[in-house]
């Protein structure tokens, strides 16, 4: 087994993009339901429409850089608004049941043969970077040291996405501290007695739910940067590791999303290092090497179980502000 | 309408008699001098069973008005109706001549008629300080824009702390200021939520059961504090069921039975009203209502054996 290359490839995940794409769309989550009480199981929709929001005007209408993304932005807003409107007035079992359906709906429609055209259905979309490559100012060439040498456009990836977490938990901190997000917390304690109190909760939770799932589309865009887009990454699994994270760190903090986010991935990372040089040495010769990525993410599961067993407050959580009692 | 409001077998009339908060003569529905609340047939049915059915109700302004009745009455119901929180089968009500039927929850509350609920609802994990701001109103940093830059709100955000320390502090409850509100007893997040109501300075408060839980020595500087509120203006609704505190505090009495108000009057003689009596006690007459001052047991005794005549009405009904 080849350790050196397996460590390196773990603590490269510490900063690679899809890292950031995952800790940004969990900070989103955060915002739904660490901070809101939104049971939202259907963050994966919102990157969805993130990804192909600035993937299609892209390759279509050759949109420049800032209209893509906002195409992206409007698009989420939309989806948003379409989810809370009829949902936000009712329990809030409703809103976790049209989430994860309409992220299934949303999947679908990306993959049908009839918009092939549009959508490149299961095969997905590619040759969308050329915008954002061009706003690199970094100059060609390789940098860096050890694990982390990349190319200009491999560090510009990073650079931007790691920059937008840092904005987007600037953003939360400074929301959650102000009497916006007393009252969101408020909400998602009870929001009839918020209510009584004279705050329009429907307004707050969807105002929640709009910036969570913008967050969401924006690490959709983060996450297509290093690869294409393919309608399979957006199963309800991303879901759920979204979730994974978020209640790893701790679903109402700050740092939570962002750590949660580099411990799944270097755990992955890891693992599958580990599987997969001792299937190689012949150690574990009985498995394959499908076999070994679905058992990391059996691990995950099994992860995810144990810590909303042992620790449910998560890393960052504080033991008394337990988040599991919705 | 039904003219029999006196619910049960008692035929005596309440004697006709006039009060200086009343337009015209003391009865159920009676017109106020100066009324903050009208409610014209205001019904509410849950199935079959109708939780509210009142013809006409007014509540005096700047008074304390205590509104009793048996459990299951539809005190709560009548609460929820009118604050918005749920929404009638018929009827309409204004407060302050503004019609409020169809008016959202947390339009009602802007108005300027807030209520608590009779099964308390602290907000856990927020710490008792935050939940007592979360009730001040005019407030700059809830919106989400203005949120961001703190100088915009920080100066309201000291105006309100500090008023929810002299709350906190009135109550009893300075020391547990940076708690979690899930921390607190029973009693004290019953005082959690109505100090938090009068963050916003409420012209008329509705407040369900307030007592129940909270310890006599608190309760007596609770009563204190609750004709404090009167005299600073505000009106006060309250649903109690201690009879000793509705006769020690209240200017105005409302009984309401089986959805309708049976009898109004002033605490000294509506506890004499056969139509109270009856609601309450069925046939047990010999007991006088104004005797279940402050002994718990007795108030206990007395719900009981209403609700065992509730009970024994309902078979003979079925029989019949
Ligand atoms: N959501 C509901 N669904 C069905 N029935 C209800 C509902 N809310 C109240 N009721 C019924 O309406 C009637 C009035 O209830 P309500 O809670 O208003 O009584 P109350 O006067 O507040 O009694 P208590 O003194 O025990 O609090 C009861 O018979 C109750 O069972
Ligand atoms: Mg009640």
């Amino acid at each position: 087994m080849d350790w050196g290359n397996i460590l390196g490839n773990a603590v490269g995940e510490l900063i690679s993009p899809t890292t950031a794409a995952y800790a940004l769309a969990a900070i989103g989550l955060g915002v739904h339901f660490g901070y809101t009480g939104l049971l939202n199981f259907g963050q994966a929709a919102f990157m969805l429409i993130g990804a192909y929001g600035f993937a299609i005007p892209t390759i279509e209408f050759g949109a420049p850089l800032p209209v893509a993304i906002l195409c992206a932005l409007i698009a989420s807003v939309l989806f948003a608004l379409f989810l809370g409107i009829p949902t936000l007035r009712l329990r809030a079992d409703y809103l976790a049941i049209v989430t994860i359906a309409a992220a299934e709906v949303v999947r679908y429609i990306v993959t049908t043969t009839g918009l092939t055209e549009v959508t490149g259905a299961a095969n997905g979309l590619s040759g969308f970077k050329g915008t954002f490559a061009a706003s690199n100012p970094l100059p060609e060439g390789t940098y860096g040291f050890g694990p982390f040498t990349y190319n200009s456009y491999d560090w510009w990836v990073r650079i931007v996405g790691w920059g937008l977490v840092i904005l987007a938990s600037v953003l939360v901190f400074l929301l959650m501290r102000s009497p916006w997000g007393r009252i969101v917390k408020g909400i998602r304690e009870d929001e009839d007695a918020v209510r009584s109190l004279g705050k329009n909760v429907f307004s707050y939770k969807m105002q929640a739910l709009v910036m969570g799932g913008v967050m969401g589309s924006i690490a959709g865009i983060i996450f297509i940067l290093p690869r294409a887009v393919q309608p399979a990454n957006y199963t309800t699994g991303l879901t759920f590791f979204i979730w994974t994270i978020m209640l790893l760190g701790g679903a109402a903090t700050i740092f939570g999303p962002i750590i949660g986010a580099m411990i799944f991935w270097v755990v992955l990372s890891l693992t599958q290092g580990v599987l997969y040089g001792a299937i190689e040495s012949g150690f574990l010769g009985f498995l394959s090497t499908t076999q070994a990525g679905q058992i990391r993410f059996m691990l995950v599961g099994l992860a995810l179980m144990l810590l909303v067993i042992f620790r449910p407050q998560g890393i960052f959580g504080n033991k008394k502000e337990l988040s599991f009692s919705v | 309408m039904s003219s029999d409001n006196a619910a049960g077998g008692t035929t005596a009339p309440a004697i006709p008699s006039t009060h200086p908060l009343v337009s015209g003569t003391v009865g159920p529905g009676c017109a106020k001098v100066d009324p903050i609340v009208v409610a014209d047939g205001v019904s509410r049915t849950f199935g079959g069973l109708t939780a509210v059915d009142v013809a006409h109700l007014e509540i005096p302004r700047g008074k304390i008005t205590a509104l009793i009745g048996p459990n299951g009455a539809g005190k709560t119901t009548m609460f929820n109706l009118l604050t918005g929180f749920d929404k009638p089968n018929t009827g309409t009500w204004n407060f302050n001549g503004r019609s409020l039927a169809g008016v959202p929850a947390f339009k009602v509350a802007r108005a300027g008629m807030v209520r608590t609920f009779q099964l308390t609802k602290s907000l856990g994990r927020l710490t008792v300080l935050q939940n007592m701001l979360l009730g001040a109103t005019k407030q700059p940093g809830e919106n989400i824009f203005t949120a961001l830059v703190r100088p915009l709100w920080k100066s309201r955000e000291a105006e309100i702390t500090i008023k929810a320390d002299e709350l906190l502090a009135r109550f009893k409850l300075d020391a547990k200021r940076e708690d979690y509100a899930a921390s607190l007893s029973g009693g004290q997040r019953k005082l959690l939520e109505m100090a938090r109501a009068l963050m916003s300075d409420p012209e008329l408060i509705m407040l369900d059961e307030p007592m129940a839980g909270v310890n006599p020595a608190l309760t007596q500087s609770l009563l204190g504090h609750i004709k404090n509120l009167k005299s600073d203006g505000t009106s006060v609704l309250f649903v109690e069921h201690d009879m000793h505190m509705v006769t020690h505090i209240s200017d105005w009495v409302i009984v309401m039975a089986e959805g309708k108000v049976v009898a109004e009057g002033p605490p000294e003689t509506v506890m004499k009203d056969p139509a109270v009596i009856d609601a309450y006690l069925g046939a047990h007459h010999d007991t006088d209502l104004g005797d279940l001052t402050g002994g718990p047991d007795l108030v206990e005794d007395a719900r009981a054996a209403a609700e065992e005549v509730h009970e024994h009405k309902h078979h003979e009904e079925d029989k019949s």
